[in-house]
Formats: C-alpha cells, structure tokens, sequence
C-alpha cells in the first residue's frame, strides 16, 4: 500500500473537517470501549488471561525459528505447501505464480491486512487476476477504491447512507437500482452479489490470526463466516500470514482467542473460528485440492531482540485504536498506511521507515490507555517513546523543536538562572494579563493561544520566590 | 553468624521505620507549572500535609521532572535533569507532588533512565519508592479520611491520565471531596479520557489537541458541574483555556486548593478580584 504517512499533518486537516468521519467515529468512541468493559467484567479471569497471553506470545516469539520450522513440518506432512516471503515483493510474486497456476481469473479474499502491508491487490490486477474481496468492509471500501481505516473493522469511518449511495452506484449495473437505507437490505444485497462470486472464484486466500505449530493449523476468526467460503469453495487456498502469527499449540490458541473476541468487539468468541489444516483429504467432502501457506517477515526479524520486539506480541484485536483519544479524533487514514491507532504508531516506522512515519509515534499524548486494554500488554506509549529516542539520535526531530529543547534544558540544568527566568517570566505575564486573567493571543504561543486562551499567572511572583519570602 | 552480629543487625532492622509508619519529613516537588502559574496550589499542598502530621520542605535545587526532553526522545538531557533531581530529594521520607504526570516521571520513569548505571540506578529508585502523588500519599499513605473545607458548587472530577493509569490515583480525590461541606460532585460520561493536553503534544499538534479538549469541554458541560477539578495543572490550564474560550463559566481549580479550603482564589485563568492571591494567608 502507497504511503501517506509523511503528509500526516494534512491528512490530519482532512479528517477533521470531514463530518462523515466525524459522525462515525464518535459512535466507534462509545460502542467499542463499552463492549470492550463490559466484556472484561463479565470474566473474572480476564486479567489473569492477559497475563497468560503476553507470556504464550512472549515464548513463541523467543522461540519463532523454533515454532515456524516445527509448523512447516506438520504442513508439508499435512500435503500442504510452506512458503518464504522475505519482502513484501516476494510475496506478491508466490501468490501472483500461484494464482497463475491454477489459471486463475478471480480470487476471493477474506480480510488480510497482511494482504494489504504488501498491496496484494494492485498487484493481481496487474496480472489480470481480479481480487474479491469477501468481508463486508472490505468490499465496500473495494467498491470506493479507499484503503482500510480500522484493521477490524475497515469500513469504520463510512456511514450508513454512504454505503447506500456505493451499493447503489456499483449493484445498479447487476439490476440493483433501489436505494437501501436499512442496514439489513444492505446486507442482504451485499451477500447476493457475493454469493456468485465464490462459487467462481478459482482460489481463496485467507490472512491467519494464528498458526499452530503444534498441528500445523492455520486459525482464523470471523463475524460473516466468509473466511469460510473463501476456503472451502476454490480449489486451491492460499495462507498469507507474517511469522510472528505462529503460536506452539491449540491450547495456547484458546487462550488468545478468549482475549482477542473480548477486545475486539466485546464479543465472548467471534461468530466464526476455522481451523485449516491441509489440503482435502480422500474421503473429505469438501476443502481445497491444494493448500498453501505464504509466511511474510518484510522486516519484522529484525525487530526480535530489539526494545521493539514487544510489538511482535499483538494480536490485531484492534483495542488500542478502539480506545485511542487521537484515533478517535482523527481516525485510521490519516495514519497514512495499513496499520492505524497505537498499533501502527509503533509497526509502522518498523515497517516503512522512520523517515516516512516519523509523525506517528509523535502525535500521542502517552495517555496510556492503549496499553491499559492491550490483550497481550504492549507497552505502547513506552514503544512511541522509543521512537521519539531513535529520531531524536538521528537528528529527524524538527529543527525548531530542537532548538527550543536545547535552551530548556540549559536553562533547567542551572537552577540559579531558571529561577531568575521563571521569575520575570511570572512578573511579566502577570501583569499583562491582570485584566483578564488570561490571554487570548501570546507572540510564539501560537499552538496554545488558537484554540484557547492561556491562562495567566497569579500575581505575586513564582512559588520558589514566595516560599523562600515566608520560610526562609 | 557470630550472635552478637545477629543481635545488632536485629537490632537495627527493629529500629529502622517499618513501611508503614507515617513519613515526616516531606520534600514537596512543586512541578514547574505551578511554580511559574499557580502558586496557591503549591501552597495547598504545603497546608494539607502540614495538617496530616508531616514536616514539609522545599528543596530549591528543583527545577523540573525532565518530561519535555523525555517525551521528545533526548535521554541525555533527561538523564542530566533526573540526576539532578534525585541529587536534590535525597534523604528525605517521601517526595510529594501536586500532579500524577511529574510524581509518575518520579516514581515509574526514573530508574529505567540508569539501566547502564547502577550506582544511579539504585538512587534513581530510591527516590522512586519514596515518591508520591499528594492524593495518593494524603489517603493511602498518611490515611487522611476528611477535608475540613467548605466549596459551595456542583464538581466534576478528571482522572489525569498518569495519575490514573500510573498510580491508580482514583478514589481518593473523590473519597476527600466526598467530605468537603456544601460540595456535591456530578461525574462526567467519560472522566477517563485524555484532555489532549500531552505536554508538547498540544503544541505539535494544536489540531488534534483542540479536538480532544473540544470533546472533554462538551462532556464537562453536559456533567452539569460548576466546578471543574483535577489533579494536573497542565490538563486544568489546557481545559480552562478551552472552556474560556468557548465562554463557559465552569470555574477551573485544582483539587488540593479546595481540599484545603483555598476554594473562594479566583479560579484559573480568571481575574483577581478584591480577594486576590498574596499568597498564604
């Protein structure tokens, strides 16, 4: 996917002046976090379960050539194929040759943000392989030629009536010339128009929220149930998912599933967990003639064993974006690439470059409720700061800001001359905003005074000076 | 063991204060906003733990936590500035400041500044584990129950996000306002929720920032408060000047000043009226 993350500032313009967004973004605000709570209450264990996660993630992660190989045996015994994806490049390569392989037109997809790290799509087009995407966000914002805004909901910043006007510019063509404004006929046209779709496609290919190393098992969870038709109708299935997906067992993976659906969406399980292990076997009724599983690095191994391999842990249930207060303000695109909210302020200077996404981990306040809800406890804020430390080393830090940190700190390592300082400052606006009480504009205080009056200081000089008066 | 060595190092770990005795000799770090800002609050500091028992002093090689360079990525700097503090707080019982944000720099960030130094390290955490929030340190370690204050006003309470989520600073605001005469206190939807202050985050990013205090002001209003209180002078001066410039009258103080008793200052960001701040009494 095309970044535009280094224009986060405009982008930032963008999305607040759009009062589509807006409106849909404050309904996310509420819905999930309160889903998310009431999820959480309802299981006196919770916290002890996202202990066990962090820890299940922790181990496989100090042990992933360990588990990765191990999975790669139980699939290829399985019949199935494993493949090696370095870069995002080679991946779009295997997958392209697969698809061209079986003569494939169409392919239908599940949702893969993996998928979208390498921009999967516009490289089967270019091939002339045409992608279908099957989850319902997914295939709105298909239809709207839009990128992802959520990576659960990707859909997230359309409204309803929004979706009306696509469906009704797009379906009018397949006899579909009603304007829908119930959410369930949107639904149900969305199905009907889909349904065809996967009895052609000639290949599914699905993302993974886990591979079992233990069976060789792929994991995927769903509300639609298209993961499902996207692996069973095709004759071949196509596994896309990065390496730090691997997980030792099945019971770890019950483990992570009781936190993911919990965070997610306050959902006690998702309405569909598939396990794929393999191609079908003699006897079998249904499932793919040919199975393989596609595994991305595209720079995480040289996360492992780094302050940022933490990040490796998540588990994509969306929380962090979810109870972000500048996510929520701001929404997914204005992030500029796949990984929106906390989650990619951290992946995605990993991913694309510091120079390009240097904003992000910067535009936090390290409120630190991304962490407080993380199912597998990534220290977010603890993670952008480390950022801010790399770009600071490598002198990306804006010049101003620099500057203005320099002759802080001067000044705060000499506390004789701060105080003298703090003082005539205190005098001064004391006694220019006596009348009011508060600025409404300042000279260099601009970034303050904009949005809101700053307010001045009480007369009668700083506390230092006040105290060293009174209690000599 | 030789048993008249036993008998003096048991003597000694008698002697020494359990961590549950009462700390008296409190250093108050006094953050640099209020310092520069709003002395009072400082001063109501100074009077609520002088009234809970404690011996109250005000180290003046303090200047500040060193969060600006912290959050900016310089850790040299942050590491010059904390070694400066910790230099300036030792030896004191306890380290009290009137904020989540500077007393979590103290008490959660500090140590991991010395990771490659620990002769540091150690001092870095001992001031860590002596250093606390003045509602935290008030309620849970002196065990103060009651304000003896009077606020007449309807008063919203916001959960400062360090203070919150760092140091759990929660029910013990409320547990003392709980006890101040004529002071009722109407939640808000969402008190948990960032004001969008973040330090130099509402410089950087003035657009955002105004977002989310333009959110926190809707919630503040719909509350029905007249009183907006919190333990941070950064997110109060952030949200007064918001409301201030929306042409709200919701009065702006911070907790401590009504806690003891200083409720009738001209609130933040107002103008001093016949009774204007001279400092204490």
């Amino acid at each position: 996917m095309e970044s535009t993350a280094r224009d986060f500032n405009d982008n930032v313009d963008h999305a607040l002046a759009d009062p589509n967004l807006q409106d849909s973004l404050s309904k996310l605000k509420v819905g999930f976090s309160e889903r998310r709570r009431q999820a959480a209450e309802r299981l006196p264990e919770f916290e002890a379960l996202r202990d066990r996660a962090r820890d299940i993630k922790n181990h496989a992660l100090a042990n992933l050539d360990f588990y990765l190989e191990e999975f790669e045996r139980k699939v290829l015994a399985l019949g199935g194929h494993v493949h090696w994806a370095p870069t995002a490049a080679d991946a779009r390569r295997i997958i392209g040759e697969l698809c061209q392989s079986m003569g494939a037109r169409t392919v239908a997809k599940s949702k893969s943000m993996v998928a979208e790290e390498i921009a999967l799509n516009e490289h089967l087009e270019e091939i002339g392989i045409a992608p279908i995407e099957t989850d319902l966000g997914e295939y709105i914002i298909q239809l709207r030629h839009e990128p992802p805004s959520h990576i659960i909901a990707p859909a997230v910043h359309l409204t309803k009536d929004q979706v009306a006007d696509t469906f009704l510019e797009h379906h009018a063509k397949l006899g579909f010339t009603k304007r829908l404004t119930e959410r369930s006929d949107l639904v149900a046209e969305a199905r009907h128009v889909l349904r065809q779709k996967f009895l052609d496609a000639d290949v599914g290919l699905t993302g993974a929220n886990f591979l079992v190393a233990e069976t060789g098992s792929s994991m995927l969870v769903t509300n639609e149930g298209n993961a499902d038709l996207s692996n069973t109708l095709p004759r071949m299935h196509i596994v896309l998912a990065s390496i730090e997906k691997v997980i030792p067992t099945l019971e770890d993976a019950a483990v992570l599933l009781r936190v993911l659906a919990r965070s997610a969406t306050g959902q006690e399980s998702s309405s569909y967990t598939t396990l794929n292990t393999g191609p079908k076997r003699p006897g079998d009724l249904d499932g793919p003639e040919h199975y393989h599983v596609v595994i991305l690095d595209n720079g995480r191994s040289a996360v492992l064993g780094t302050e940022m391999q933490d990040i490796l842990r998540c588990i994509r249930c969306g929380a962090c974006m979810n109870h972000c207060p500048v996510y929520g303000a701001i929404g997914g695109h204005a992030y500029g690439w796949v990984y929106p909210g906390p989650l990619g302020a951290v992946l995605t200077p990993q991913l694309i470059g510091v120079e390009e996404a240097g904003n992000l981990p910067n535009a936090s306040t390290f409120c630190g409720r991304c962490e407080s809800v993380c199912p597998v406890r990534i220290p977010l804020p603890k993670l952008m700061r480390h950022w801010r430390e790399r770009e600071f080393e490598r002198h990306l830090t804006p010049m101003a800001v620099r500057q203005g940190l320099a002759l802080w700190s001067f000044v705060a390592r000499r506390p004789a001359l701060y105080r003298r300082l703090t003082g005539l400052a205190n005098r001064v606006l004391a006694l220019f905003g006596r009348a009011e009480g508060r600025y409404r504009a300042l000279p260099l205080a601009g970034g303050w005074t904009r949005f809101r009056d700053l307010p001045a200081p009480q007369a009668g000089g700083t506390f230092h000076a006040q105290w060293k008066k009174r209690r000599p | 063991m030789h048993p008249i060595f036993a008998t003096a190092i048991l003597a000694a770990v008698s002697q020494s204060p359990s961590p549950t005795s009462r700390p008296r000799r409190v250093a108050l770090f006094v953050t640099c906003l209020v310092d520069l800002f709003r002395p009072s609050i400082g001063f109501a500091a100074v009077k609520l733990l002088e009234e809970a028992g404690c011996t109250v002093e005000v180290p003046s090689l303090q200047v500040c936590c060193g969060q600006p360079a912290y959050n900016s990525g310089d850790r040299a700097t942050t590491r010059a500035i904390a070694a400066q503090v910790i230099e300036a707080f030792e030896g004191y019982d306890a380290v009290v400041a009137p904020s989540g944000s500077c007393g979590g720099m103290l008490s959660h960030h500090y140590p991991g500044l010395f990771d490659d130094d620990p002769a540091m390290k150690l001092r870095a955490e001992s001031l860590a584990g002596r250093s606390y929030e003045l509602m935290a340190f008030l309620v849970d370690v002196l065990g103060v129950k009651k304000a003896s204050a009077r606020y007449d006003g309807a008063v919203t309470y916001h959960d400062s996000c360090s203070g919150l989520r760092e140091l759990g600073v929660k029910d013990q605001p409320r547990r003392l306002l709980s006890t101040v005469q004529g002071l009722s206190v109407r939640e808000m939807k969402t008190p948990e929720v960032c004001c969008g202050f973040g330090g130099t985050f509402c410089v950087k990013y003035p657009e955002i920032s105004n977002a989310m205090v333009g959110e926190k002001s809707a919630d503040i209003a719909a509350s029905g408060a007249d009183t907006l209180l919190a333990g941070d002078l950064g997110c109060l001066m952030n949200m007064a000047g918001k409301l201030q410039r929306e042409g709200s009258t919701v009065r702006v103080r911070h907790v401590a000043e009504v806690l003891a008793g200083m409720g009738d200052l001209p609130p933040i960001g107002e103008p001093e009226r016949d009774g204007k701040w001279g400092g204490p009494g």
